[in-house]
């Protein structure tokens, strides 16, 4: 479980994040949803130490990160996966070796176990056969499912992914929403994804944080996210005219 | 403005170095690394030593005998001041600035490209210090490789001013002599010393400018651009300030 606490962010001239409180559960998948520019990488970014929050508590468990020393947070990021926009696979790395990295550097198993286990978790996101291609050689959709398995390598407690439908077409998108859903079931780990994907929504959001120009303005589930009545979220979520239709078919229904 | 602006980046470049040199988390990972260094850096770079090294000993031996070289000057001339060009200069200081364009560019834009695409985010997200994992390696292999670079470099000058005999510059007697003359192997030496401190300013300046890359691919560029002048520039006050100190 992660809890932020009165978490504030701002830059030299300009307050990105104010005061946001949120719990992301464990073995749920958890959603960061707003506009572009409402903050949700930076948010994601304070969350996993890549920056450092103005003020604010950020707790892993009841571990208060922003505090700790830098030994502690070591630690702590070897629970951490993550995923991002880009994929970032070491482009100088077959995917084998790119899934191997995280276990050859923490992992004190020898060397035909973690092949084992990198495999395995090529396995898991359906990725036999494409070990020794480079990532520059294969598409798209296959770089985010390396960047999954690198990521559960360790069998981390937390996973995060920024946008990890970006620029992937609808059906795979789903794919990489239902792998997500089903590892952190599976792990029971604590997963916390950044999109901007109503389809994501509406497909895994077991519990959706909304934030709007650096506020947290609306916090539910996917069951309850259609019936809200908060303005904001409503003009975010029904600006695709799918999404309208659907309600209105729904309201019809009742 | 200039100045303080100067300051700070060296205060940064400080703490980066701070980071880069801290006990390697994995033995194993990092002799990979290091071994991969010293070939991307050292050994690729075997090519390019050789052919200008190769050249320049030949153009300067040429030089020195048609222009210089006059009947009432010893004989050996020619040959002395080609081994003193060579070992003093050219095959520490020259070669490195040539160097530190194909080897600094190289590390800028490669640790540049894995700032922009996050692969050093993603290497600090699992606890890998990725200044050390990334630079250490870099700065070692070139560090180790360099003394080996330059005693390739005064061979083959020398092979080159040979080879100006068959063109019958100058009479392989004459130069064998005046290669001998006066021989001081303190030079041999001071050659490898400057040479160690010009590779490690080549790996870790251009380091720090990769490193320290935001935005894309323009600024990538810009970059490795960067690491090129500040290098070579760098390396060139270090010799001003070497040389009286090992002379
Ligand atoms: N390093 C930074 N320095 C200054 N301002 C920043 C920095 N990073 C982000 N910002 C600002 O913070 C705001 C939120 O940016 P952020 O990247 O979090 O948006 P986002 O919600 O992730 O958008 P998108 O959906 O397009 O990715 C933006 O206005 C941006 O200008
Ligand atoms: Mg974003």
């Amino acid at each position: 479980m992660i809890e932020l606490k009165h978490l504030y962010k701002s830059f030299e001239d300009k307050d990105v994040l104010c005061d946001i409180n949120a719990v992301f559960e464990k073995g749920k998948t958890n959603l960061i949803i707003g506009q572009s520019g409402s903050g949700k990488t930076v948010l994601i970014k304070n969350i996993v130490g890549l920056f450092q929050p103005t003020s604010g508590q950020i707790l892993y468990d009841g571990r208060d990160f922003v505090k700790m020393s830098k030994r502690e947070r070591v630690m702590i990021r070897r629970e951490m996966g993550m995923i991002f926009q880009s994929a970032a696979l070491f482009d100088s790395m077959s995917v084998l070796e790119n899934v191997m990295f995280p276990l050859d550097m923490f992992s004190d198993k020898n060397e035909a176990d973690r092949i084992r286990r990198a495999k395995f978790c090529l396995e898991r996101v359906n990725l036999q056969g494409a070990e020794d291609k480079f990532p520059g050689e294969i598409s798209g959709g296959m770089q985010k499912r390396v960047a999954i398995a690198r990521a559960i390598a360790l069998n981390p407690q937390y996973l995060f992914c920024d946008e990890p439908n970006s620029g992937l077409d609808p059906k795979t998108s789903l794919v990489i929403d239902d792998l997500i859903h089903d590892i952190t079931q599976e792990y029971q780990m604590t997963t916390i994804i950044n999109t901007h994907d109503m389809n994501s929504v509406m497909g895994i959001g077991e519990n959706i944080l909304f934030i709007c120009d650096g506020h947290k303005e609306w916090q539910g589930s996917k069951d309850q996210i259609m019936t809200s009545t908060n303005e904001k979220l409503n003009s975010f979520i029904f600006a695709s005219d799918l999404f309208r239709k659907v309600k209105e078919a729904q309201d019809l229904e009742q | 403005m200039f100045i303080i602006e100067g300051l700070a980046s060296f205060g940064r470049y400080l703490e980066l170095m701070g980071r880069t040199f801290s006990v390697p988390e994995r033995w194993r990972m990092f002799m990979k690394q290091y071994v991969k260094e010293m070939i991307q850096l050292g050994v690729d770079s075997i090519g390019i030593v050789l052919l200008i090294s190769f050249f320049i000993g030949a153009v300067i031996c040429i030089q020195i005998k048609l222009n210089i070289q006059s009947p009432w000057m010893p004989t050996f001339t020619t040959g002395y001041t080609t081994r003193e060009i060579m070992l003093l200069e050219f095959s520490s200081s020259i070669m490195c600035l040539i160097l530190s364009g194909k080897v600094g560019s190289n590390i800028a834009s490669e640790i540049g490209t894995m700032r922009v695409t996050q692969q050093i985010d993603a290497l600090e997200i699992m606890g890998v210090n990725s200044a050390s994992f990334l630079i250490l390696p870099k700065i070692m292999g070139m560090v180790s490789m360099i003394p080996f670079l330059v005693i390739f470099s005064i061979a083959t000058g020398f092979i080159g001013a040979y080879a100006t005999a068959l063109l019958g510059v100058i009479t392989v007697d004459d130069l064998t002599v005046g290669l001998q003359h006066a021989f001081n192997q303190w030079y041999v030496w001071m050659s490898i010393i400057k040479s160690l401190f010009f590779a490690f300013i080549i790996a870790s300046v251009s380091s720090y400018y990769g490193y320290t890359v935001e935005g894309g691919s323009f600024d990538v560029g810009k970059a490795s651009t960067n690491a090129v002048v500040r290098s070579s520039m760098l390396i060139l006050f270090a010799d001003l300030f070497l040389t009286p100190l090992l002379s």
